[in-house]
């Protein structure tokens, strides 16, 4: 199908952008990777798109005071490939590489990744998992959302109408950091069925702080509190147990599926995050 | 400033372009119908079936998830440019004798696809071109003499 009319505009600036938002029934064209799909297929009509892809400055990857910041338009291709997201924020690297396929990691971006925030995709539980933060700028001035307050509902954030998320900062990994990811898709590439994006401290044989970050069972995100808390036990049949996820069926798999190969994804990321992968 | 029609300039394969698109035209309609360049196929229009993917400059992007209006000042080559250039030659030869198509419609995104995992020397294994076509559907071949193609060329390649 072909999308219903639009208009065009081209912004130079953030405040371009956020005055253009003000005014009209307006979307942000980052990649276009999800946008333009669902105008394609007709289940949205914006009157207006404002293409930000011109605007400077949104698309660094670099290390700032102990945290790795990566902007609104970097590519997943480009974050696939910095060196500096391969060192310091290494559950992002190991992600990256599921997101879709390369054509599509040419153009799409990080920050419209966290901005659309579909419940099976891989950013918006690694963030999660790795309690990063979200900077946006808007008509009152920018402010920064912690990840854990970040994703709200289906297809929906604390991003406003006219904010603009401008970046997304990530602790950088230590050396006594674990790190655990995994996935199931039908075709590689595809978005997950499940997921499970994983950070715990090592603590001698024992794990600490675990943040266990499931995508793909639910609206948003999830973090699995109580598996957490079990896992620091140090007992993964608890975990497991303790899982209390409420996935619904969907087109990819029933309930029953997911909730089975969630506990299925916990007991690969726990022996990832021990070091005894297999 | 907003608008439904733009001018846009461009590059196509080479030659300069200057053409007046609606703002909702994607960049395959764009190619297909302005340009004439019907090589860029048309399959699911919503990212899925690779179908549509030309460059954009110089990396592959689907077609129909871009639109012509973003391509002002952009530099965009075609499976008929790479075509002519003879840059793919060798790539189109193997898939020929290796009855890497059948009815053709996914083999423009293949070569182009299989051209910029082959250029930047990521053909290490048969797994890594599995995954670097994941994203391309052919509903003819079953992919084995897809992947065949690419691996030998991958080999005559690195032997030069
Ligand atoms: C076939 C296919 C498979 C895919 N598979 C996966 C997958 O497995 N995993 C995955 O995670 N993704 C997948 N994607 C989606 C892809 O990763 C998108 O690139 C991404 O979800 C959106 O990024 P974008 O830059 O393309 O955003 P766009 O499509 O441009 O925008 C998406 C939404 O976010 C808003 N937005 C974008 N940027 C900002 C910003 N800076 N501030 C505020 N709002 C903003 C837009 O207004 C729009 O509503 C797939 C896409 C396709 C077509
Ligand atoms: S037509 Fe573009 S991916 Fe199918
Ligand atoms: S040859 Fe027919 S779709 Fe691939």
């Amino acid at each position: 199908m072909k999308p219903a009319p639009f208009a065009y505009a081209k912004a130079r600036s953030l405040d371009e952008a956020i005055a253009l938002m003000g005014e009209n029934d307006a979307r942000l064209l980052a990649g276009g990777q999800s946008l333009i799909a669902t105008l394609n297929m007709r289940l949205s009509a914006p009157e207006l798109l404002i293409d930000i892809n011109g605007i400077g400055g949104l698309d660094g990857i670099a290390l700032k005071d102990g945290m790795v910041e990566i902007g609104a338009l970097a590519r997943h291709a480009a974050v696939e490939r910095s060196d500096t997201v391969a060192k310091h924020a290494p559950l992002i690297a190991r992600a990256m590489p599921h997101i879709a396929h390369p054509a599509i990691r040419n153009r799409g971006t990080f920050g419209g990744s966290i901005a659309f925030a579909d419940p099976a995709a891989e950013l918006p539980a690694c963030l999660l998992a790795l309690g990063g933060e979200i900077d946006a700028i808007g008509p009152k001035g920018k402010r920064t959302i912690e990840a854990d307050d970040f994703f709200k509902g289906l297809f929906e954030t604390a991003l406003g109408p006219q904010d603009v998320l401008t970046a997304v900062r990530v602790p950088t990994a230590t050396n006594g950091m674990r790190f655990g990811f995994a996935e199931l898709a039908r075709r590689h590439g595809d978005y997950a069925i499940v997921g499970l994006a994983a950070a715990a401290k090592a603590d001698g044989k024992k794990l600490g702080d675990v943040r266990l970050a499931f995508f793909g069972v639910g609206e948003t995100p999830i973090r699995a509190n109580k598996a957490e808390a079990a896992l620091a036990q140090g007992n993964v049949d608890n975990a497991v147990a303790a899982l209390d996820l409420d996935p619904s069926d969907d087109a990819q798999a029933t309930a029953a599926v997911k909730k089975h190969l969630a506990g299925v994804l916990l007991r690969r990321v726990t022996a990832q995050l021990l070091g005894r992968e297999q | 400033m907003s608008a439904h029609v733009l001018d846009i300039v461009l590059s196509v394969n080479g030659d300069a372009v200057h053409e007046r698109v609606d703002a909702r035209k994607t960049l395959v309609d764009f190619l297909r119908d302005d340009l004439g360049l019907t090589g860029s196929h048309v399959g699911c229009e919503h990212g899925v079936c690779g179908a549509c993917t030309v460059r954009v400059n110089g990396e592959i992007v689907r077609g129909c998830l871009m639109l012509a209006a973003q391509c002002d000042g952009a530099k965009i080559e075609t499976i008929e440019g790479v075509s002519d250039s003879g840059a793919v030659a060798d790539l189109q030869d193997a898939f020929e004798k290796r009855n890497a198509l059948q009815c053709g419609f996914c083999t423009p995104g293949m070569i182009l696809t299989a051209q910029e995992l082959l250029t930047n020397g990521g053909a290490t294994d048969r797994d890594t071109i599995r995954e670097h076509i994941s994203g391309n559907y052919c509903r003819c071949t079953g992919y084995h003499a897809i992947v065949d193609a690419i691996e030998a060329i991958a080999q005559t390649r690195g032997n030069k």
